[in-house]
């Protein structure tokens, strides 16, 4: 197995966390915003697995499956409270689902 | 509890009463109170003068409780009874019972009675602390106390603006006089390092500190604090140049003008010059200014009175320049006569007052000297009561005044700090007296009446036997208040030079007087004469401007009022105000921009919250 350098790794995980963040913050549609958390959280993932391959450590993977089992929950939580919104109100914009505004 | 400080203390309960209880208290209850605690203050006040002069020691003093000290100098609560203060608890107690008694049945149907004879009490109070004080913190504590109870009668009643803008010309004109004074007691301090004013005058005379000056040209420390003392004085006394307030403070009810601004809080300027006679010795030139602003006052309020047409602004006048007699007296070193003259003057200057307030009362408030006339017949009581005032303040021979300021004349001749020309001025200020007293008589006793025919003569002051009690009594005191000297050379100096001014003085200064009457009788022909129904106030520029006081207010708004609310409209938004408001708009910043923040939009909050994360990890990293 080829050794992939560590800071590759590393860029691959932030530009996918990037690409999450950026994800969550410019979408209205809540369906999107879930999907671009799942991208974070793998983001974060592939950070684990990368380093723990450089330490030659079980951690990392054990932590990605912790993570994996934890995304899987969430999103069907998620899922189901936006079926419930599309019920509900019709639409997934979260702009007018907003109710926080004092 | 000794007599001494149980003197003050009788007004002070009835004040407090009077002033938790206010209208709930029926006029009965509410002049038997305060009128009691007078006559047993004026008791007190007797049984120590009594003591005082029978006793071998010349001082009683009594010490309440220490007030605060400074380093080693202690400033007590206590009182000091020498035959100066004698002489002014009598003064004040007598002339004031007489006065409460007057006012309690002058101001019977006014609807805060209460109030008044409140503040009339505390007044008393202030006044007794201010002529008792052993020390000049004490002393400073009861002149606020007077200017506080001047400020509230002037303006008792204070729906009408014209009392209210009187009251508040009175306190800012004395306040100026009394931050002289404070300086001047930070001076004294500074350089004795004393406040007691026993040790003052006794330091004054062998502190070398004090008397001598550095350099020959450079005046000492003598020299400063007398004279801001003397400006302490002159607020207070009403004398050049801040004697602006008196006329106005006419806007009070009478009795206070014969309390107040006649018989005692106005001399409280003398008594401070005569209780620290030991610095002001060490002053000479400061004595001479004394005796020059004393004399200037004096005539120039002499030809003021001489234009009045309200009686009251005319008896202000001439309490004015009474009391530049007063300080004359003090400035020429004749001490115990400006004293002497104190006294009388509270005698008859509150019976003039007093009935010239009955006389008031009768017409339905008419104060106007043109329009009364020929009140010889229709009030013969209150006519004679006036004359008797009348002939005591010209100095009649035999009258107390007459005493007094003889006394005064006399000792001007050969003073080293007055001298001819002084002698010349008080004289000429005596004709002006007498030429003044005689229009004032003549406008508003002889003559024929010009107020309406129909007018009913209002009888509630002019019957009542209390009332007429006080007044008679008051009047015998101005008569034979002359023949009652007291000793006071254990407190202040006397002159011990052979007195060898020629005989040729005297006579003169007798003969002044009738030469004065005589004029006037010529002279205000016209206001004596029978037929004449009406008169018209004199309108010539001349008149006009001695009506107004000699143009001092119009000066004082050119030169100090106007400027001062010119700086005051540009400062209007306050320059400090805008400093301190620098850091609430900082503040306000940063209030908008957490604010906008808070937008209520999650994808805002989101984006915050990543950004802000990001901004920490790289802080720390970096």
């Amino acid at each position: 197995m080829t050794d992939i350098p560590l800071v590759h790794v590393l860029i691959l995980s932030s530009l996918l966390f990037t690409i999450g963040f950026v994800g969550v913050v410019v979408r209205k549609n809540t369906l999107f915003m879930l999907m671009s958390l799942e991208v974070m959280l793998n983001a974060v993932g592939v950070a684990f697995i990368g380093a723990g391959s450089v330490w030659q450590e079980a951690d990392g993977q054990i932590m990605f499956m912790l993570i994996l089992t934890l995304a899987a929950a969430e999103v069907a939580v998620g899922l189901a409270l936006l079926i419930r919104m599309q019920r509900h109100y019709r639409t997934l914009d979260i702009d007018v689902l907003s109710k926080m505004k004092g | 509890m000794n007599l001494l400080a149980s003197l003050p203390l009788y007004p002070l309960l009835s004040f407090l009463v009077l002033i938790s209880f206010g209208k709930r208290l029926s006029w009965a209850v509410a002049s038997w109170l305060s009128v009691g605690a007078m006559g047993l203050s004026a008791l007190c006040s007797l049984v120590l003068f009594a003591q005082l002069s029978t006793s071998e020691v010349n001082v009683i003093t009594s010490h309440l409780w220490q007030w605060f000290s400074i380093g080693s100098a202690k400033v007590n609560v206590s009182f000091y009874l020498d035959a100066l203060s004698a002489v002014m608890i009598l003064v004040v107690t007598g002339v004031g019972f007489l006065i409460h008694l007057f006012a309690a049945i002058y101001m019977k149907n006014d609807e805060n009675f209460t109030r008044f004879m409140a503040y009339m009490n505390l007044f008393i109070v202030a006044m007794l602390v201010l002529v008792l004080a052993d020390n000049l913190v004490l002393l400073y504590l009861g002149w606020e106390g007077v200017g506080l109870c001047s400020f509230l009668l002037i303006g008792f009643w204070y729906q009408e603006k014209s009392n209210v803008l009187a009251a508040r010309k009175a306190f800012i004109v004395t306040r100026i006089g009394d931050t002289a004074m404070a300086i001047g007691l930070f001076l004294l301090f500074k350089s004795l390092s004393s406040l007691n004013i026993v040790e003052i005058n006794q330091l004054a005379q062998t502190s070398d500190v004090f008397s001598l000056s550095l350099a020959n040209n450079e005046p000492s420390d003598a020299y400063w604090a007398a004279l801001l003392l003397l400006g302490g004085a002159v607020g207070k006394s009403a004398q050049l140049p801040l004697q602006t307030w008196l006329p106005d403070a006419m806007a009070g009810p009478t009795p206070v003008s014969a309390l107040i601004h006649a018989a005692t809080m106005v001399t409280a300027g003398v008594y401070l010059i005569a209780r620290m006679n030991g610095v002001f010795i060490m002053a000479p030139e400061v004595m001479t200014y004394v005796a020059w602003l004393g004399v200037i006052t004096l005539l120039l309020a002499g030809v003021a009175a001489l234009a009045q047409t309200d009686i009251k602004r005319v008896l202000a006048y001439s309490t004015m320049s009474q009391i530049g007699y007063m300080m004359l007296a003090l400035g020429a070193g004749a001490w115990s006569a400006g004293v002497f003259h104190l006294m009388t003057h509270a005698f008859f200057k509150a019976l003039l007052f007093l009935t010239a307030g009955a006389v008031i009362l009768a017409l339905h408030h008419q104060q106007n000297l043109f329009k009364m006339g020929g009140l010889l017949k229709k009030l013969p009581f209150e006519s004679a009561l006036f004359f008797i005032g009348l002939s005591c303040l010209v100095a009649l021979p035999g009258t107390s005044g007459f005493f007094s300021k003889e006394a005064i004349i006399a000792s001007l001749w050969s003073s080293p700090t007055a001298g001819a020309s002084l002698w010349w001025c008080a004289i000429l200020g005596a004709l002006l007296t007498s030429i003044y007293s005689c229009r004032l008589f003549f406008l508003a006793f002889l003559g024929d009446q010009r107020f309406p025919k129909d007018l009913v003569i209002s009888e509630h002051v002019d019957t009542n036997y209390i009332l007429r009690a006080a007044l008679v009594f008051l009047a015998l005191l101005s008569l034979f208040g002359g023949l009652f000297t007291v000793d006071l050379s254990t407190v202040l100096p006397v002159n011990n030079k052979s007195e060898l001014s020629p005989d040729w003085l005297h006579i003169v200064a007798i003969l002044t007087p009738f030469i004065g009457i005589a004029f006037s009788w010529f002279y205000f022909k016209r206001y004596r004469n029978k037929g004449i129904t009406s008169l018209e106030e004199s309108q010539s520029s001349w008149v006009v401007f001695c009506r107004n006081g000699l143009g001092f207010d119009v000066i004082y708004r050119f030169l100090l009022v106007k400027p001062y609310c010119f700086i005051a409209e540009l400062n209007r938004r306050d320059l400090f105000d805008q400093l301190i408001m620098l850091s609430a708009r900082y503040v306000g910043i940063w209030r908008d921009i957490l604010s906008a923040s808070q937008n209520g939009s999650l994808r805002w909050f989101a984006a915050t919250f990543g950004l802000s994360m990001v901004g920490l990890i790289l802080v720390v990293i970096l």
